[in-house]
């Protein structure tokens, strides 16, 4: 016996003009969790399909255990020790979960059976591995940790060796995702191979043996966790050096554009998510609104920018009022001078199903340098779509590939394209950087400041503290839909985390 | 005592109508449960009933007509199959052509073979199916109540009405208590856990519809030849689309299917039974409102007043492996 679990040789694939594997080596050693990083679209996900089943390799071999196999099916792959934890799980949400994990594995054709067996084996997997989960549960009603690891349950259920999972903590909370590096380690120690597939890069550091980076559909380099750092890694995933920290100078605010005064919101239910809110917006400046996820930032965005009604307050854009508390209409806002970069790209900011260089102009399709009479002029659409394509390296470069077809960071840069280069006087920008590579938050983060030195003024939501602390010039705090504090950018997460938890707030409020 | 002869000849008549329901909804809870919506129950059934009559006027043989009208339908339901779930066209559109195709073909296919106007043959003797009486049914017909209940409305039915209410527990043991079973309905709600699980999402969703095209062929063969004596055109009359609205109604479970099914039957028989008579108390009912109420009942069902009725999840939409 070898101590490689599994190797890679020569592995090629491309769908149509896409090449997404190029000749990809890759060796893993048993017992290990091995680490595969690279930015989106780096071509992870399709090697990890290839070796599951799910896609054939147009080149290469792959050898388990000392043996080459054909992997031509899942089935194979199942055969071949190989058992798989799906980003989006792979789970029926009206079956049990004994139902889930002896669904194509079942031992019978009556089900009597199976399902007595699959009981007593899953209780055995339960014990060894320390996976607690109630086997008559529905999957609907069990939370998101829970299904991951009846996930996991699956691949041990089918006698899998070597475990891959990609991006398993996209969809898990902070104390969730601690929870499955313990079960994984667990498994390592129990002599599991795991393939760890991620883009997260804290994440590599936090549990991985080795670690092995991929880049534009090449692997470019592999080394041990411990020889190598977040830097490194970094620069390895980019292909050039990548500035974690965003450097800006000192801002110059001028008059304020944007003023909000005693706004109140309400959701469908009623219920007050924003309460009594007022702050002032000045030219020239970053103002970070800081909160835990869910206390009325996501509403204050939306009664700014027209989509959501108030219930009373005041907002002033240059000086105007707006009748946040009537009829608004976004695009008279956006004509007043109001970007608006939406926290829900998918939803509110752009429609996948079209072409880049429709979303492109989203919005402002009604201006006359898109039109030629009523039709729309396409010649002219192209061509701003290609500029804005170079000025914020949009890839791939296609005006007319569906945006559906672009990766997380460059969905984000036609949004912020669309809304920036327009030059509005106020930007409101939610969630900049969700479900971006470091490569593009990196650029994001620079254009934004670029934006703040041209005098632009922006208002910025964002759950991450870090991108509010490096981005703001002032941070102001909400708790449950009220400002409890504002800080500068210096002050320390240890105070603001106070603060978005409610602790200082009370105090402050109560003085 | 006169009321209870009526109410037993209503009920009698309500098991009658509802024998065909129960074959196509059943059907199409097969393929619907897997994940492929069929809107051509009623070409499949129409088809079936043709081919049932046609063979049946020809050969003489009730079974050959059965067999026929399976064997057509199956092949329909194939057609489909290949539209929808290998070339993943549109399952709605691939339905509805094979109702249009079906209707018109049966026609001039009928009236090219049998010259009778688009009708087979009359049958008779071996060549349709006859009324089963169950034991003892002479023997009982005297015992007040239970006796005409047993002799009446549970005795003196073709074999096939037997067939389909045997059927509602058989579907029932098949969907919930088989492999099969667990993998069709885990095919309709998400067919990429079952692909990641090593089965093929293709082979179970065509064994699926082929399901479906057997059990359209007896719906279509009770009509052709036990309700009636050979093939009349268009002689489904839309009960296709009241078995798929039984379906819904029923939320995809066998049981209430069958209850369903009784539902819009005993509606269709009782305004059968009403025209021209007033109702109690209510007055002159106008035949078309009852027609239409399986309809009605359907649509308030699907705004959410009775319950909720969730289709299963992947319905309708051909499988296609994500990137």
């Amino acid at each position: 016996m070898s101590d490689i679990a599994i190797e890679l040789r020569g592995i090629d694939k491309s769908f149509g003009l896409v090449h997404a594997n190029k000749n990809i080596n890759l060796t893993v050693r048993k017992g290990t969790i091995h680490g595969i990083i690279g930015e989106n679209g780096a071509g992870k996900s399709t090697l990890m399909s290839i070796l599951y089943g799910f896609y054939q390799a147009d080149r290469g071999d792959i050898v388990i255990d000392g043996n080459t196999v054909t992997i031509k099916d899942p089935n194979a792959a199942i055969a071949s020790g190989i058992g798989m934890v799906h980003q989006h799980f792979m789970l029926v949400e009206n079956f049990t979960v004994l139902e889930n994990v002896m669904l194509g594995a079942e031992e019978s054709q009556i089900l009597n059976t199976s399902i007595s067996k699959a009981r007593v084996e899953l209780k055995r997997l339960e014990k060894e591995y320390a996976l607690e989960v109630n086997p008559d549960a529905l999957i609907e009603q069990l939370p998101v940790g829970l299904q991951q690891r009846v996930e996991i349950l699956k691949a041990l259920y089918r006698k899998a060796d070597i475990l891959i999972l990609d991006e398993p903590t996209g969809v898990l909370t902070p104390p969730e995702a601690d929870h499955l590096f313990r079960i994984l380690g667990q498994l390592k120690d129990q002599g599991k191979t795991i393939i760890f597939i991620t883009h997260k890069l804290r994440e590599i550091m936090a549990i991985t043996d080795e670690v092995s980076v991929m880049r534009r559909g090449e692997m470019v380099a592999t080394r041990k966790t411990k020889e190598t750092s977040v830097e490194e890694l970094a620069e390895l995933m980019v292909g050039r050096r990548v500035l974690l920290r965003v450097e800006k100078g000192a801002a110059n605010p001028g008059e304020v554009k944007l003023s909000v005064e005693n706004l109140t919101v309400r959701d469908g239910r009623g219920v007050t998510m924003v309460d009594n809110v007022s702050f002032n917006l000045r030219a020239g400046e970053i103002v970070g609104i800081a909160g835990v996820a869910g206390n009325g930032q996501s509403e204050l965005l939306e009664a700014i920018s027209g989509i959501r009604r108030a219930v009373g307050g005041k907002v002033l854009l240059n000086g105007k009022p707006i009748d946040v508390t009537g009829h608004v209409d976004p695009r008279e806002l956006r004509d007043r001078g109001l970007g608006h970069v939406p926290e829900d790209r998918h939803h509110v900011g752009l429609v996948l199903k079209f072409e880049e260089a429709e979303n492109g102009i989203l919005g402002y399709h009604h201006e006359k340098r898109f039109l030629n009479g009523v039709f729309l002029n396409t010649k002219a659409i192209q061509a701003d779509a290609e500029e804005k394509i170079k000025k914020y390296d949009i890839r791939p470069p296609n005006p007319r590939l569906k945006t559906a077809n672009f990766s997380g960071g460059n969905q984000q840069k036609i949004v912020l394209a669309r809304e920036m280069e327009r030059g509005p006087d106020v930007l409101i920008i939610g969630q900049p950087t969700r479900g971006v590579d470091v490569g593009a938050i990196e650029f994001i983060h620079k254009r934004i400041i670029e934006m703040r030195d041209q005098g632009m003024a922006v208002l910025l939501v964002s759950v991450e503290l870090d991108e509010i602390r490096a981005l703001s010039d002032r941070i102001i705090v909400m708790f449950a839909g009220r400002v409890v504090g504002e800080r500068d950018p210096d002050a320390t997460e240890g105070e603001l985390g106070l603060l978005m938890a409610g602790v200082e707030g009370r105090k402050e409020a109560a003085e | 005592m006169d009321l209870f002869h009526t109410i037993i000849a209503i009920l009698e008549s309500t098991i009658r109508v509802s024998v065909p329901l129960i074959f196509a909804a059943l059907a199409g809870l097969f393929t619907e449960r897997a994940g492929v919506f069929d809107i051509g129950l009623e070409g499949k059934m129409l088809g079936a009933a043709f081919a049932a009559g046609a063979v049946a006027a020809v050969t003489g043989n009730v079974m050959l007509g059965l067999l026929a009208a399976v064997l057509i339908s199956v092949l329909l339901s194939l057609v489909h199959g290949y539209a929808s779930i290998t070339q993943r066209g549109s399952q709605i559109v691939s339905g509805v052509a094979i109702n249009f195709i079906v209707a018109g073909s049966t026609v001039i296919l009928g009236e090219a073979w049998f010259r009778q106007g688009g009708r087979t043959p009359a049958l008779s003797g071996d060549a349709r199916f006859q009324t089963v009486t169950l034991p003892f049914a002479d023997a009982v017909r005297d015992v007040p109540f239970l006796g005409p209940i047993y002799s009446e409305l549970l005795s003196g039915h073709f074999i096939l009405t037997y067939v389909a209410f045997a059927l509602v527990p058989f579907s029932w043991w098949i969907l919930y208590r088989t492999r099969f079973g667990l993998r069709l309905r885990a095919v309709g709600e998400n067919p990429s856990a079952v692909d990641t699980a090593g089965i093929s999402v293709i082979w179970l969703r065509y064994r699926a519809v082929i399901c479906c095209g057997i059990l359209c062929g007896f719906a279509g063969a009770y009509l052709s030849l036990a309700m009636s004596a050979g093939f009349v055109k268009g002689m489904t009359a839309g009960k296709g689309y009241i078995a798929l609205a039984a379906l819904i109604f029923a939320k995809w479970r066998p049981v209430n299917i069958m209850l369903a099914c009784l539902l819009f039957g005993f509606l269709d028989a009782f305004a059968i039974r009403l025209q021209g008579n007033p109702l109690p108390l209510i007055g002159q009912v106008p035949v078309q409102l009852m027609q239409a109420l399986p309809y009605i009942l359907t649509v308030i069902l699907l705004a959410g007043f009775i319950g909720k009725a969730i289709p299963p999840k992947a319905g309708g939409v051909p499988y296609v492996k994500e990137r």
